[in-house]
């Protein structure tokens, strides 16, 4: 199976909406949203939820007040602040369970996490997997693993050749994780001086794991000039601009109505998206 | 008092509130911004520092002494982050696992594990605009963003206005940006993308008890569903940036809006004024 992970590093460049034009684009694939923590691609596809599982994940302290006699020895051995008048901040606790070792009375004890849910479901465009991280949850990376695993292994049942996968913004532990071992990663940037920083950054993290990237400018007329800045950069560092969007509300139009801009609208943007899907197609072929 | 940025989808105009915010402080008040979107920050193209001041955000990993350790085992079975694996004749660390806690050194029997500083990124202190600036940069192929953004936080000084500038998303890194703030704006745009995410951030700052105040940014027709989700939660909406080419574009080269525009200047000190009455 190839697969294939849409990045930006800067959020907001249009991951999301160019991943729901592939989705009703592309062939024989699964589709994978690894943007665990602030999903969105279910807006414009509409799944229909067919299996629901709990993602257990991590553990979080707790004192029990019966026993402690609030010597404070975890307070002050708490790496991560998360113990405050003999209460844990369970926003801060990283569950590394320090406290529980070293508690005199033996008062604190880790629970297992509840961090959030992963689904399997069907789209008018094929089968996707998808989740949902519990609000200020931990451990994304190991959510967006079980979201790849899935997808892989639903590919291998059902023969399917092609998993396209919305990543997440940043650089850090859930990019990483989206990242790792897939075919190609697609970056969308835009041409704000932000939006070439951060491409930057995230080209240098598939660079650090070995992973061949293509970028694609969305918006590009709202700076020719930048525009020509990420050729120039992208060229110097032997990558492939394969497509210039140009900035149009159509998008946001589309969006609004829960449709991809290929489904709404016949006009320069989609068709812009279809050659650029063409040349990804071809790419990942060879 | 401490003001955080967030948003829960990226690019809402995170970047473009706190530099802004800032600099329209900045003439009347003490002011700090500090960048803690460390995978991504941006604040500094716009605010254009000058950097006086530079450290390494570091966390500390254990460093085992061969000659003590006896290979009883005892710290990989409390690293529950699998940093460490011990073999018959020696401990295998890995480093890029740890998160620091400091388990694995203590609760050695043999005081066999020393910790030494692992560089992750790295801390910039400076000035622009009358602001104090600093910002976080987690080094690139480097997973853990939170470590580097406490020590980030580190350098709140508890004196006039520090405004905090988080990054997207509604998880870790989110949380370890905006907790202990006095207030949190959360910006938007209004997609239906933006107020799925807004709903989300919403929740975030509301389960660690933090009051908030909507800026929808690109505002034109569309704004009706984010303001009824506003009204019904009864979130304040504290401000509206028109979708606006010339504001695109001077966000595009990295110009502060207050300074495309200073008409902007004095909405921001009334924007600060209405987050001093909420909090009151």
């Amino acid at each position: 199976m190839k697969e294939v992970v849409i990045l930006s590093g800067k959020g907001g460049t249009g991951k999301t909406s160019i991943v729901g034009c592939f989705a009703s684009l592309a062939e024989n694939k699964v589709l994978c949203d690894c943007d665990v923590d602030a999903a969105d691609l279910h807006l414009l596809i509409q799944p229909r939820s067919k299996e629901e599982h709990e993602f257990r994940s991590g553990q979080t302290a707790s004192i029990d007040a019966e026993k402690c006699t609030q010597c404070g020895l975890c307070q002050d051995m708490c790496r991560f602040d998360a113990i405050n008048d003999y209460i844990v901040d369970s926003a801060s606790c990283e569950g590394c369970g320090f406290c529980s070792h070293i508690c005199p009375e033996e008062a604190i004890i880790m629970n297992e996490n509840l961090a959030g849910h992963w689904f399997i479901s069907n789209t008018k465009h094929g089968p996707m997997v998808h989740a949902r991280l519990g609000i200020a949850e931990e451990n994304s990376g190991k959510l967006v693993t079980t979201v790849r695993n899935q997808a892989r292994q639903m590919a291998e049942e059902q023969g399917l050749e092609l998993a396209i996968t919305d990543g997440p913004p940043g650089i850090g532990c859930p990019v990483i994780t989206s990242l790792s071992g897939a075919t190609l990663a697609l970056i969308v940037t835009e041409p704000t001086l932000s939006g070439m920083h951060d491409m930057e950054r995230v080209i240098g993290v598939c660079g650090h794991f070995k992973v061949p990237v293509l970028v694609c400018v969305n918006k590009y007329d709202i700076n020719e000039e930048n525009t020509r800045q990420i050729e120039s950069i992208c060229d110097d560092l032997g990558i492939k601009v394969i497509a210039k969007i140009p900035f149009d509300n159509i998008v946001t139009e589309a969006l609004i109505q829960g449709q991809s801009v290929i489904e709404y609208s016949d006009g320069e943007v989609s068709q812009k998206i279809r050659s650029m899907w063409e040349t990804v197609l071809n790419v990942v072929a060879t | 008092m401490i003001v955080s940025i967030a948003s829960g989808k990226g690019g809402t105009g995170k970047t473009l509130v706190a530099t802004s915010l800032a600099l329209a402080l900045a003439p009347q008040h003490k002011v700090q911004l500090l960048d803690c979107d460390v995978e991504e920050p941006n604040d500094h193209i716009f605010m254009k520092p000058v950097f006086e001041k530079k450290e390494a955000a570091t966390i500390p990993v254990p460093v085992i002494d061969e000659q003590k350790c006896t290979h009883c085992g005892k710290c990989s079975e409390v690293c529950v982050y699998n940093a460490l694996a011990v073999l018959k004749t020696m401990v295998m660390t890995f480093h890029e696992l740890c998160h620091g806690c400091g388990a694995c050194t203590y609760l050695c029997p043999e005081q066999a594990i020393r910790e030494e500083p692992r560089e992750i990124g790295t801390i910039e202190v400076g000035h622009a605009g009358g602001v104090e600036f600093v910002h976080g940069v987690l080094n690139v192929g480097e997973a853990m963003a939170p470590p580097v953004i406490r020590q980030v936080k580190q350098h709140i000084n508890g004196k006039g206005i520090s405004i905090i500038d988080a990054s997207p998303g509604t998880s870790c890194p989110v949380v370890e940006a905006i907790k202990e703030s006095d207030f949190c704006l959360l910006v938007t745009d209004p997609t239906p993308f933006g107020l799925h995410d807004l709903t989300l951030a919403a929740e975030v700052v509301r389960l660690l008890g933090i009051p908030c105040g909507v800026i929808i940014n690109r505002s034109g027709e569309n704004d009706t569903a984010t303001e009824e989700y506003c009204r019904q939660e009864s979130i304040p909406v504290l401000m509206k940036i028109p979708l606006d080419m010339e504001i695109a574009k001077l966000y595009s080269v990295g110009t502060p809006l207050v300074e495309g525009k200073p008409e902007w200047k004095e909405r921001f000190v009334e924007l600060m004024s209405s987050i001093e009455q909420a909090v009151k």
